[in-house]
């Protein structure tokens, strides 16, 4: 069962697709990266550049949410083949951690 | 079949992760590990939030008054471009080029230790101010969401560093090539819980 | 075992078990040591009863009965029906859906042990100084100021064998996901494997939150931390949440696989396909989305608020829904079945009306207003106890009857597992029955004692006497098993004759690689369809016969354990200041730990082969054992 895959050697063409479509793959992490310290800085100057809280909280929260997007789905590839379970648990994990946290902070009987 | 078995480029599959059982085992095991941690880390932040600014009657520290942006800044800064780092080398193993991906994994561990250096300097400095680990709820609250993650992020360091060193002469095979995967996967979610620390707990924090 | 087993010496029987990496042998040792600690907090139960039989009794002290409560709640919860629960899921799971083994046979030992070694310390502070005394739910207003380490060894021990039960969660969930047979689609997966696989992705996202919580603790108590410490800005209010956070994801763990084990005997004994599959299946899947939005219903007295209550009152009357669907296609499976009342069936009939009992008293403290008047009485003990025995304890000797042949080879006695039946059954109903009045009349639970003029004498004494029939059913059972391993009369691949699922196509006990060849599913109830096209073999295959790869046993898991057993100690122990040696015993446990893991990781096990001419030797010599 465990080590029952058989060899498969790639034609010349076959190699060079592949390797240049992970080439290609690897250009848009870059760019994923370039969008990721972008957000960075917008939340950084924002909070010292003293908006008001009102303004500046939910939208760092907001690029928050956009950066762990990128992280899951282009470094992490949670949309490739055969993440379906995966994405399903992670989002199961996320609803629970996303009410568990509604919970102490709205409900602790200060 | 031989799990030391030799590939070279052109037979190395194209998801050499889960191009065995074993594999796809550890794959799917491991993002299940990572649900759990979120709801960990989940829980942390949970109890952060509720203990933010809470002391005995008369306590001098705030989250407003005590944090710092430009350390954090860098220290946020140095662990973004960690994760591309090991998004580099999971590239060259994908193009089964050994050395290479040992060197970009070698640039991502220096940079996770260079994090690490930060966060128990920004650590060391606040213990130094009066704000201990049994000074308040705060305190207690603080170090053990951030310091959760820098354990996280010391046994992320440990795992690269136990792979290379125990595959330095092996080399790629079927065997390890999840392994590495695994623990790139680890490392970008330690950069996520990061993304959300530097987000909820300092930005906020500074805020007010 | 095997009659090849037996003739090994004791000790190396004992490694062998030590060092299985094989989920069947690791079913018999999570089944055995479940048992034992079914049997202590049996024993704790039967102390607690006997100290209330009478009013004003002072067979216990105020103290011993505290922590009485408290470990017979730990210890039946954390330490005995969850792993008889995961022994079934280890024996039958991988089985029903033909695979090899587990995904992660290795961590499947790991998690064992683990449960094991922190089930043995919790117990080791009767011993030591006291054991915890807050209650199971060890509330931090009361934990943070008990005394002596009773608390410690809660928090502790509960954390090792809670890593255990998250390893077990997470190797089942992606034994299913990964190693099903052909043909075996999700939606042709017998319900004892789907509410295995819910009740896995429970563990997996309710473990977490008890871990932190107990972290916490352990933190207050021992390093000065102050999460819960009110007069250092803590809220004892984040126990609360975290605890049932868990809390209550943890009581469908524990109930949905009960549920599976019983759709299975219904199925089996009523001679029918499942009424309403896929409405079982769905009702699992809801009932365990559904279990995280409930928690706060434990807390309605806390004062979260009219709109915090009302929300949780609604969602908590909701989940009635689909266990009521589940309890509608019970119901239709058996009408019309061409029934035989064995064992395992009977247990199945009367869990209907039992657990319908404990329900209906949840949609009433569902209902907020009312548990206010409810609340901490023995109205909720009565409640909880009617749906954890009545559906959970009843489900796990239920499938001891069904399972036992599967697992050793041979079948319990009918006879005497009815009487076990009869006696537990009646004594469990005389128990509690009668506790929804006294917690009515407003007998306040975790009481030590009460008055001789409050009224509740008569209740209690009956309560008492049926506690007494309880534990007459379960030596009965006891002496079932020692009966029947003497007498020992070996049984075929489906000696209940109307074995439906793939289990039951393999010899009893299965050889020690499963099935020689990987069968091929045709649908749901797949035995059943061979059987009724006439299937000579049994099954279709759907590989020819060939070399197996099987991993090698190992005894790093147990060291693993242990050495956090003994680093424990060490934690336990380091902070009182005169016991200069704890800090040594905790590093060396630490890197007995880490050690072992280290071996682990760079020694290469590779795992050996069965060969094509072994698998045809086994098949004429039914050698099941591997050795």
């Amino acid at each position: 069962m465990a080590h029952d895959t058989h060899i498969h050697v790639r034609s010349q063409a076959e190699f060079e697709y592949a390797k240049k479509k992970r080439a290609e793959e690897m250009r848009g992490h870059l760019a994923t990266f370039a969008i990721m310290i972008f957000l960075t800085l917008v939340a950084f100057t924002m909070v010292a550049a003293g908006f008001s809280a009102y303004l500046i909280v939910p939208i760092i929260l907001l690029l928050a949410g956009i950066q762990v997007i990128l992280q899951l789905y282009y470094f992490m590839h949670m949309s490739g083949k055969g993440h379906g379970m995966v994405a399903f648990f992670m989002f199961c994990g996320m609803f629970v951690a996303f009410i568990t946290v509604l919970a102490l902070v709205t409900i602790v009987w200060w | 079949m031989d799990i030391n078995q030799r590939y070279t480029p052109q037979s190395w599959p194209e998801h050499p992760e889960t191009a065995t059982m074993e594999g796809k085992n550890k794959f799917i095991g491991f993002w299940l590990l990572l649900a759990a941690e979120t709801v960990t880390f989940a829980s942390l932040f949970a109890t952060y939030l509720a203990l933010k600014d809470k002391g005995p009657s008369g306590m001098e520290f705030s989250a407003a008054g005590l944090f710092e942006l430009p350390l954090v800044f860098a220290m946020t800064m140095i662990l973004l471009t960690s994760s591309l780092t090991s998004v580099y080398a999971m590239y060259h193993m994908k193009n089964h080029n050994f050395k290479a991906m040992q060197a970009w994994l070698g640039i991502t561990v220096l940079l996770g230790a260079t994090f690490l250096g930060l966060e128990i300097y920004e650590f060391n400095h606040y213990v130094h101010l009066g704000f201990g680990y049994t000074n308040s709820a705060f305190s207690s609250a603080f170090y053990t969401l951030v310091g959760t993650h820098g354990a996280h992020v010391l046994f992320g360091l440990s795992w690269f560093i136990a792979l290379m060193l125990r595959n330095a002469k092996r080399g790629l095979n079927m065997y390890n090539a999840p392994k590495f995967y695994l623990a790139s996967l680890y490392w970008h979610f330690i950069d996520v819980v990061w993304v959300f620390i530097f987000t909820v707990v300092y930005l906020m924090g500074v805020i007010g | 075992m095997s009659s090849i087993a037996q003739k090994k010496g004791f000790g190396a029987t004992i490694w062998d078990f030590m060092t299985t990496v094989d989920h069947k042998k690791i079913a018999i040792l999570y089944l055995i040591s479940g048992g034992f600690f079914f049997l202590v907090g049996g024993l704790e139960a039967m102390l607690i009863r006997v100290q209330l039989a009478t009013a004003g009794n002072d067979f216990l002290s105020a103290g011993t009965y505290n922590e009485i409560i408290t470990m017979h709640g730990t210890t039946m919860i954390f330490l005995a029906a969850m792993p008889i629960l995961l022994a079934f899921m280890n024996a039958i799971m991988p089985l029903q859906i033909g695979a090899r083994d587990v995904a992660f046979p290795f961590l499947n030992s790991l998690g064992f042990w683990l449960f094991f070694f922190g089930g043995i310390f919790l117990n080791l502070s009767w011993f030591m100084g006291g054991a915890p005394d807050a209650g199971w739910t060890n509330y931090a207003s009361l934990a943070l100021a008990s005394e002596g380490h009773g608390i410690d060894f809660y928090s502790l021990g509960l954390t090792i064998s809670g890593f255990g039960t998250l390893i077990a969660g997470i190797n089942f969930l992606v034994t299913i996901i990964n190693m099903r047979a052909p043909g075996m689609t999700y939606m042709r997966m017998p319900l004892f494997t789907w509410t295995t696989f819910v009740a896995s992705a429970l563990i997996l996202l309710a473990f977490p939150p008890l871990t932190v919580g107990l972290f916490f603790m352990v933190f207050d108590r021992m390093f000065g931390a102050s999460f819960f410490a009110v007069e250092m800005g803590g809220n004892t209010i984040i126990w609360e949440h975290l605890f049932w956070i868990f809390g209550h994801p943890e009581v469908y763990i524990l109930i949905l696989p009960a549920f599976g084990i019983f759709s299975e005997i219904f199925a089996i004994f009523s001679r029918k396909r499942l009424f309403g599959y896929t409405a079982l299946v769905f009702a699992t899947i809801l009932i365990g989305f559904y279990g995280f939005m409930v928690w706060a219903h434990h807390m309605f007295t806390v004062g979260l608020g009219p709109t915090a209550n009302a929300v949780f009152a609604l969602a908590t009357m909701i989940i009635a829904v689909p266990t009521g669907i589940k309890i509608f296609n019970w119901l239709l499976t058996i009408w019309g079945g061409n029934i035989s009342f064995t064992t395992p069936m009977i247990y199945a009939v009367a869990f209907i009306p039992s657990f319908v009992a404990g329900g209906v008293t949840g949609v009433m403290q569902a209902i907020a207003p009312l548990d206010y008047q409810l609340h901490d009485s023995y109205f909720i003990v009565a409640h909880f106890h009617y749906v954890i025995v009545g559906g959970v304890v009843l489900a796990i000797l239920a499938g001891t009857h069904l399972y036992w042949p599967k697992m050793f080879g041979t079948m319990l006695s009918e006879k005497l597992g009815k009487w076990t039946f009869w006696f537990f059954f009646i004594g469990f109903h005389l128990t509690f029955f009668i506790q929804h009045f006294l917690g009515l009349m407003g007998m306040p639970r975790r009481v030590y004692t009460f008055g001789a003029d409050q009224g509740w004498d008569l209740f209690n004494a009956i309560s008492s006497a049926g506690a007494v029939l309880m534990a007459i059913g379960v030596i009965i059972l006891l002496v079932n098993v020692v009966m029947t391993s003497i007498k020992n009369e070996r049984v075929g691949n489906d000696p209940w004759g109307d074995g439906r699922t793939l289990e039951w196509a393999i010899a009893s006990p299965p050889p020690f690689y499963n099935f020689a060849q990987t069968p091929l599913v045709r649908g749901l109830d797949t035995f059943w369809i061979e059987k009724m096209d006439g299937n000579k073999k049994g099954m279709i295959y759907a590989e020819p016969l060939g070399d197996i790869h099987m991993p090698n046993g190992s005894i790093i898991p147990f060291v693993i354990s242990l050495g956090m057993f003994i680093a424990s100690f060490g934690a336990l122990y380091f902070l009182d200041g005169d016991k200069p040696w704890a800090l040594a015993v905790l590093i060396i446990g630490l890197v007995i730990t880490f050690g072992s893991m280290l071996v682990r990781s760079l020694k290469d096990d590779l795992g050996f082969h069965i060969t094509k001419a072994e698998l045809l030797e086994d098949a004429k010599g039914g050698n099941t054992d591997g050795h």
